[in-house]
């Protein structure tokens, strides 16, 4: 099938003018096409003798492909079918929060600042958070230092000057957790239980074991405690799960729930997934990266909602003892207060030792007082043999 | 004109016939040939006196027949000379578009670079002196579509002076609109070694708060809207865009990031229009630096009225400037 | 055919080199539209068959300083102009090694050389640049002829008449060359003009003007020379309007509903080659074996230009954005 112009496809072979064993001549009219701008004498550009008619008056043929074969070479182009379209492997966008409305500038100023767009309210057009809200945040909040030391984000410049004083509605993150903890306090029955632990063992193995390393190589004490929390709910599975609209839904995942500061305040607490199976430098790792994302935004939604347990502590802040309100809907929360020297009676004798306050609130309606206090006893125990942790 | 020591006060007018003037006695292939461009002295009074000075020859009254002449003006280029061919305004190069389009913007690319049309078109644009719908184009966008040409729209008495001479060195055709409420402007022309190049836009005023882009006609109408924001403590940037093609991004960009605000205002229909364009550049090279979405003031999406009242509604106003840019810092 | 009218030129040689010329047209369009069908060649095709004693006719009056400007229906021209085939033919594939170096294809043929202004896609488009270039040529005190091809569908469009009236308001070098073969794509003559000899309509811009038979070579030839020939003792314009009929479609997909078989089967048989063979037979012995050779030496030729066609490079895609403005430049 000729083409004749560029938008033609395929043409409809009305009418033959020549039969079998006809000799043609270059510049023969040999049929006629049905094109979409009426029928066009085809001419057929070679002599010889037609061997064979391959084509039925009336058959629509796409361009392109021969429709009779003369015995001097044939004009046989081979049809080229177009390849059906491969289905696309696209998977349908994945379900996100409703849309924060921050200005282009302002959510890059926030991720360089390492402040969630959640804790801000904007000043903007239609609430938009623009970038003064940013520079406003940056100036308002000091550098909360937080027990991992994480890269520290650059800070800007703040070049507008800006109130200090933040009145009105709460931000998205402040109303989030205002509901939460209000729910905890008003469904959750909390018994508290609190403990002093020695830390001197596992500091010592701490010591040993960071001799040498590089700074990012090195264990701190937060990543013990929390190796310890996790295995010791392990034989504490009623502290390890959610409550939700009556049922007990208890879980042998143990997701620990790692609180970390917000620069614009609040709190976030995304979980360390399978913290007991982790090796410690696997966990302290980990911990880095949670706290990395947590302050650059990059979080996974599944860390946002799988902890199954909640680690809580403000030593850095200077707080002995923290008695914590459990993130409902799960069931228990531990509370880790400062490490430090103290005064401590061993064998009947008064020596410095490093000691922690470690606090359990968990919620009545699951647990007993005497199932906590287990779980304190195992973790201290686990504590005072790191090299198991 | 006043005779200064060193600087010159002229009109926007003089300025561009002096450079008419410098153009035919630095180079004996130029000539301007166009409508009423002898003998009338030009429909803005832009080539008076430079029939006498210059004759016949070279400064040559055409027919009304733009396609003809533009096209004689694509055909001498491509002969050898360097015709300035003047189209009274925008508005009759519509029937001179395919010439443009067709013809000048194409033959380099047609013939695989074996031909240049080394040709500049002038031509008035814009409204505002009630000239009703059909003598207040403003279409420059359209001329800024097209690859192949190259188009100015000079705003300053600066520009009117130096453009042209620097257009004529171009091997390529070029475009320059001459806004017609400019022509009366006067202004202390620069000396010339502090002209600029005709691709690169020019900060008409430095500023932190806000980018007002613009070019042409509007510039006056954007300067005097920065320096009313002045007063509520904006501290407005002015970008006078200069050559519509190539747009100069680099600029853009730059101002933007200082500012985080963009404002264009055109004096195009806003659909379609360069500040449309200028707003998709943004979006793509500069949109992490926006604090606010771009705006625009554009004319309205009416023919340009005949009554005074309707023609100034219809075209960007300084208060719509003034007032759009202080809704998109958030200033009441 | 009154080749006696043609005093100068009407010596045998003369007639052979115009014969070979058209039929070397002839094939080479041929050759052209058995490639479009197998897709070599894309676009427009728009063939010249049986007008081509216009072109060859036209040349022969032509300096090699003069300028030729021309329709989308060039091919004929180029050729004759002198613009290899091979650089035509490779033009026409698109290659690099065009004449245009790929970027214009069939209907932008371009060469600086020959000052060939190209193939204008545009009817009437091409009148004003000529004026232009005759513009430039008299403003430079140049002697030159600019040529402009172009069909009488350009009459009904506002440049023709205003490229007529500025040549000859300016006096100016221009030969227009009015190639009428009576249909405008599928228009009619009679269904779209009003006055219907086309040189009347240059006579009223009180250019000279006259009516050529357009399917005889040797007619057209003459009148050019004393076209040329007046325009570069006196300056001022001349048109000629060649009466001639196109044998094909406008362009490859056209079915010719406008037109029924048996008028082109009545100009075909005067067409320009059929008639020059002939007369040469009848008055100059000519033989088969001549025919033979011109023939043969015209496929050898063609030959040659496709297989350099095929084995020739497209341009680079990284090149895209070149010659859109000059080097150096954005």
């Amino acid at each position: 099938m000729p083409s004749f112009g560029a938008d033609m496809e395929n043409g409809v072979l009305s009418e033959w003018l020549v039969q079998p064993g006809d000799s043609v001549n270059k510049g023969d009219i040999v049929a006629v096409i049905e094109t979409q701008k009426g029928a066009i004498d085809m001419e057929v550009f070679q002599s010889g003798v037609i061997r064979t008619l391959l084509v039925e008056p009336g058959t629509r043929i796409p361009v392109g492909a021969a429709i009779a074969d003369i015995d001097e070479g044939a004009l046989q182009t081979p049809v080229i079918l177009a390849a059906p379209p491969t289905a696309s492997g696209k998977e349908s966008p994945s379900q996100s929060a409703p849309r924060i409305k921050a200005s282009p500038l302002a959510r890059r100023l926030a991720e360089r600042s390492a402040i969630p767009l959640s804790t801000l309210r904007g000043s903007g057009p239609q609430g938009a958070i623009i970038a003064a809200d940013i520079n406003t945040a940056n100036t308002t909040n000091a550098d909360i230092p937080i027990d991992v030391p994480a890269t520290r984000p650059e800070t800007l410049p703040v070049n507008v000057p800006l109130s200090t004083s933040q009145t009105g509605e709460l931000s998205g993150m402040r109303q989030a957790i205002a509901a939460a903890m209000a729910r905890s306090k008003r469904e959750i029955p909390h018994y508290y239980l609190g403990t002093t632990i020695e830390l001197q063992e596992a500091s010592q193995w701490m010591e040993d074991y960071n001799r040498g390393k590089k700074p990012d190589q090195q264990l701190l004490l937060t990543a013990l405690l929390h190796k310890a929390v996790a295995l010791a709910l392990a034989s504490s599975p009623e502290l390890n799960g959610y409550f939700i609209d009556g049922q007990l839904q208890l879980t042998t995942n143990i997701h620990l729930g790692m609180t970390i500061s917000i620069r614009g305040g609040g709190l976030i607490s995304p979980a360390l997934h399978h913290a007991d199976r982790d090796s410690l430098p696997e966990l302290m790792n980990k911990m880095r990266d949670l706290t990395l994302r947590a302050r650059r935004g990059g979080l996974r939604s599944s860390e946002m909602s799988d902890a199954t347990i909640t680690v809580t502590g403000m030593g850095d802040r200077g707080v002995e003892t923290l008695y914590g309100v459990i993130y409902p809907p799960q069931v228990a929360i531990i509370g880790l207060g400062k490490p430090a020297l103290r005064p401590w009676v061993v064998d009947g004798e008064v020596q410095p030792r490093l000691l922690i306050n470690v606090s359990l609130a968990a919620d009545h309606r699951v647990s007993d007082g005497r199932q906590g206090a287990k779980f304190l006893r195992t973790l201290n125990k686990l504590l005072q043999q790191p090299k198991l942790l | 004109m006043t005779q200064a020591s060193e600087r010159t006060t002229m009109s926007y007018r003089e300025a561009v016939q002096e450079a008419l003037r410098e153009a035919l006695h630095s180079d004996p292939r130029v000539f301007l040939m166009g409508e009423d461009v002898g003998h009338y002295g030009g429909c803005y009074g832009v080539s008076k006196g430079l029939l006498d000075e210059f004759g016949e020859q070279r400064i040559r009254d055409t027919p009304l027949s733009e396609s003809g002449f533009v096209g004689a003006g694509v055909g001498a280029a491509l002969g050898g000379m360097r015709p300035i061919v003047e189209v009274m305004t925008v508005n009759f190069s519509l029937l001179a578009l395919d010439q443009i389009v067709n013809n000048a913007a194409t033959i380099r690319h047609m013939s695989g670079g074996q031909f240049s049309v080394p040709l500049v078109i002038r031509m008035a644009t814009g409204a505002g002196r009630q000239l009703a719908a059909q003598h207040s184009h403003s279409l420059e966008c359209w001329y800024a579509h097209v690859p192949g040409l190259k188009v100015l729209a000079p705003a300053t008495i600066a520009d009117a002076r130096y453009m042209l001479g620097m257009a004529l060195l171009d091997p390529d055709p070029v475009v320059i609109f001459e806004h017609v409420m400019l022509y009366n402007l006067e202004a202390l022309l620069p000396q010339e070694n502090e002209r600029l190049p005709t691709d690169k836009a020019a900060l008409r005023r430095e500023g932190s708060d806000i980018t007002l882009i613009t070019y042409g006609g509007s510039l006056p109408k954007v300067l005097a809207a920065a320096e009313q924001l002045a007063l509520s403590d904006i501290n407005a940037e002015v970008l006078d865009l200069r050559c519509l093609r190539p747009l100069d991004t680099t600029s853009i960009v730059r101002s933007i990031s200082k500012t985080h605000h963009a404002l264009i205002v055109d004096e195009g229909w806003r659909t379609g229009s360069l500040a449309g364009e200028i707003s998709a550049i943004i979006m793509e090279q500069a949109f992490w630096e926006l604090d606010a979405p771009v705006a625009r003031v554009c004319s309205k999406e009416v023919p340009i009225p005949y009554p005074k009242h309707l023609e100034e509604a219809a075209l960007p106003q300084l208060d719509e400037i003034v007032s759009t840019a202080k809704q998109l810092l958030g200033t009441p | 055919m009154t080749p006696a009218n043609a005093k100068p030129h009407v010596n045998r040689n003369h007639l052979l080199q115009l014969l070979q010329s058209m039929i070397r047209i002839r094939r080479f369009e041929e050759k052209c539209a058995e490639l479009y069908t197998l897709e070599k060649i894309r676009g427009f095709l728009h063939l010249y068959i049986g007008e081509e004693a216009i072109a060859v006719g036209c040349n022969e009056a032509l300096q090699p300083e003069d300028a030729l400007i021309c329709t989308y229906r060039e091919h004929g021209h180029a050729l004759a102009r002198g613009i290899p085939m091979a650089a035509v033919m490779a033009e026409m594939y698109g290659k690099i090694t065009g004449c245009s170096h790929g970027r214009g294809g069939s209907m932008h043929l371009f060469d600086k050389t020959t000052r060939f202004y190209g193939g204008n896609a545009i009817v009437a488009g091409g009148l004003p640049l000529a004026v232009g270039l005759a513009l430039a040529d008299k403003l430079q005190q140049r002697n030159r002829v600019t040529a402009c091809f172009f069909g009488e569908g350009a009459a009904a469009e506002g440049e023709f008449h205003e490229s007529l009236n500025l040549a000859a308001l300016w006096q100016l070098p221009v030969l227009f060359v009015c190639e009428n073969n009576l249909y405008a794509m599928g228009t009619a003559l009679n269904i779209s003009e009003s006055e219907q000899d086309i040189h009347r309509k240059a006579q009223s811009y009180k250019i000279d003007a006259e009516t050529v038979d357009g399917m005889n070579v040797v007619a057209v030839e003459q009148a050019a020379r004393n076209a040329c020939d007046s325009i570069r003792r006196d300056g001022g314009p001349h048109f000629l309007e060649c009466r001639t009929y196109r044998f094909r479609a406008h362009s490859m997909f056209d079915s010719q509903l406008y037109r029924n078989k048996a008028e082109i089967q009545a100009w075909q048989e005067k067409g320009p080659i059929l008639q020059l063979i002939k007369w040469l037979r009848e008055y100059q012995q000519f033989t088969d074996a001549e025919l033979e050779t011109i023939e043969q030496s015209v496929e050898e030729e063609i030959n040659k230009a496709v297989a350099a066609a095929e084995s020739a490079d497209f341009e680079a895609i990284t090149s895209l954005s070149q010659n859109v403005y000059s080097e150096g430049k954005p």
